[in-house]
């Protein structure tokens, strides 16, 4: 299966901040991906490099084969709705349809206006009148009509209220299913992302923490539960990503390829919010505790 | 690209050709009456050898819609840097829309490109409409004077030179917009830096742009209009006022000297002293072998400075927006 992002040593510098550090990706086509860490863990710039907004400072990144942004033949195959949805204020739903159409040599004007149809939008409101959820639908119509490969979203969901979200990933997976896109869509929020990824990236602290499919994930990672011991004499093979002890018992979540055979442990499946909590706890321990905003 | 760019510009272009019509309706109505009034009262004024009062009574006609021309030649630039130039990127960056525009199949090299051009165009359409019309509607009074057309305050407001600092405060504005981010800001930066440019280049530059013609020659006693102590060279010192006969010049320095040279004349003769008689005081001068010493540009050369000027400010421009390019290009997300 082709990649349709590779990064290699990827990192970018704002004046002394490294907003992204030694990001190295493999993202298969064809996935749902799931971009997941706390807000300034540098998801939007990730996201942004991959659209060719931003210039990274080092490593290389390529998108569908190509490095981004240069053509206006590779912006066409990338669809990207940055976060907050923008639209043009003074604009109406059909102003900006058209503005899709004379920009996009692929634009798909049925679906577009087929899809602004059944989300029952008025092609007449302006879009500074319409709601978040309504202007993050025209924004995601707008950049699903131009037929693209693959489709950036970030934070799509955030300033959403629940049915708003749930529609709009319905709507999205309806789309993936219709055009075949692939997708990398970020979220500081588990929850929404469990549903529709197939594959995950956990970003924390400016770096990738864990990057695979979420099946895999979830088959090589495990809760272990027992006495009180130090988690340093674990087998090799066995990575600790969280510890946490009471007076009598150690609880670990760790990443092993191989079955766990210790009697000692009560070994449970994971879920991927715990899963994703864990990284995100081991790098608040080891460096200053980042912003976690974990809706439960 | 050109639907989008048209959308977002319609109100202001809108407004702008609201405003030149309404200037040129006012035109229209009193232009053709000036003209009337020029051939009938100025024209056979040597006839009737009147021509001050006839000159006097012609230059206060429409004295408001002068004034309000002056005013709107002395803005135009700058608003069009104001309201074009400043929010054609700012207020992209403020509500983050440029993320929207830049993902559709159009690079930023074009998205840019095609703004700059249809913006920047227009703002050189409305500042060269309104340069015609008021050309056109001032000329009886350009005629009378009492400056050339090289006045500084005549020069700004005719020919091409407006189509050059609306070009240039267009791109001043986008420029500002583009480093600033916000387009109330951007507005401040843009005016400020316009007016000292603007400022500059009338008060320090322009006189420069072609070698003066340099004038050394005996003291004309037709030009001396007034003599008296102090002046130039000092307190005590004779001194010698000329206004010379040159119509339409622009004077950029004028000295009486010495046969020798020296602009200190010594002391004030008897026959110039407060109590003497003019006619005395001349014939006295004449006897001393002054001389003149003028540093001007004639009239004849209105049309190269506006060349000139023009030109600077059209490059001044395109070195702004080719620094667009190259910013939005590289360093802006």
């Amino acid at each position: 299966m082709t990649a349709v992002l590779k990064a290699q040593g990827l990192g970018k510098r704002y004046r002394r901040r490294w907003a992204l550090t030694d990001c190295t990706l493999d993202i298969p086509a064809g996935q749902v991906v799931g971009l997941v860490g706390p807000n300034g863990a540098g998801k939007t710039t990730l996201l942004h490099i991959a659209a060719g907004l931003l210039q990274p400072t080092a490593g290389t990144i390529e998108v569908l084969g190509t490095r981004p942004p240069a053509t206006s033949a590779q912006l066409a195959r990338v669809g990207f709705v940055a976060q907050d949805a923008p639209t043009y204020r003074g604009l109406t739903v059909a102003e900006h349809l058209h503005l899709g159409a004379s920009l996009n040599p692929g634009w798909d004007a049925a679906m577009a206006s087929d899809r602004i149809e059944s989300l029952g939008l008025d092609p007449r409101q302006r879009a500074g009148k319409l709601s978040g959820g309504q202007r993050a639908q025209l924004a995601l119509t707008v950049a699903l009509a131009k037929r693209p490969e693959l489709l950036l979203l970030d934070e799509p969901v955030a300033s959403l209220d629940p049915l708003a979200r749930r529609e709009f990933l319905q709507g999205l997976m309806q789309a993936v299913v219709d055009q075949r896109l692939s997708v990398v869509l970020s979220s500081h929020l588990v929850a929404d992302l469990e549903r529709v990824c197939d594959y995950l990236i956990v970003l924390v602290a400016s770096r990738v923490q864990v990057a695979g499919e979420v099946e895999h994930l979830l088959a090589t990672h495990h809760l272990l539960t027992g006495p009180r011991r130090n988690p340093a004499r674990l087998p090799e093979g066995q990575h600790v990503i969280s510890a946490s002890h009471t007076d009598r018992q150690t609880t670990l979540t760790v990443r092993t390829d191989a079955p766990i055979h210790d009697p000692a442990w009560v070994v449970s499946p994971i879920g991927l919010e715990d899963l994703v909590l864990a990284y995100m706890s081991r790098t608040a321990a080891a460096a200053s505790r980042p912003e976690l905003e974990v809706q439960r | 690209m050109i639907w989008l760019t048209w959308r977002q510009f319609r109100t202001q272009t809108v407004t702008a050709a609201g405003l030149l019509a309404v200037l040129a309706i006012a035109f229209a109505v009193t232009g053709p009456q000036l003209v009337h009034l020029y051939d009938t009262t100025v024209v056979p004024c040597h006839v009737q050898h009147d021509c001050p009062f006839a000159v006097g009574a012609f230059q206060s006609q429409d004295s408001f819609l002068q004034d309000l021309v002056r005013l709107v030649m002395l803005a135009a630039p700058a608003l069009i840097g104001i309201f074009w130039g400043a929010p054609l990127i700012a207020h992209e960056l403020e509500a983050g829309t440029q993320r929207l525009a830049w993902m559709q199949s159009v690079t930023r090299f074009r998205w840019l490109a095609v703004k700059l051009s249809l913006a920047g165009l227009a703002s050189m359409a409305v500042a060269g409409l309104l340069s015609l019309m008021v050309t056109w509607w001032f000329s009886p009074f350009d005629r009378v004077g009492p400056g050339g057309r090289l006045d500084p305050g005549v020069f700004s407001d005719r020919g091409i030179v407006p189509v050059g600092y609306a070009a240039f405060a267009f791109a001043l504005g986008v420029t500002a917009g583009l480093l600033i981010h916000r387009t109330v800001p951007a507005m401040a930066v843009t005016i400020a830096v316009f007016a000292a440019v603007e400022t500059v280049f009338a008060l320090r530059v322009r006189f420069h742009l072609i070698p003066p013609v340099r004038l050394d020659s005996a003291l004309n006693m037709q030009w001396v209009t007034e003599t008296g102590t102090g002046g130039p060279a000092g307190p005590g010192s004779f001194f010698v006022g000329i206004t010379p006969n040159l119509p339409g010049a622009w004077i950029g320095s004028s000295h009486v000297t010495t046969a020798a040279g020296s602009i200190s004349l010594g002391r004030t003769p008897a026959a110039c002293g407060p109590n003497a008689a003019y006619s005395a005081c001349t014939a006295t001068i004449a006897r001393m072998h002054l001389r003149e010493v003028l540093v001007y540009q004639p009239a004849s050369r209105f049309w190269a400075f506006q060349w000139y000027e023009t030109a600077i400010y059209l490059a001044l421009a395109f070195a702004l927006a080719g620094f667009c390019v190259w910013w939005v290009r590289r360093r802006v997300s």
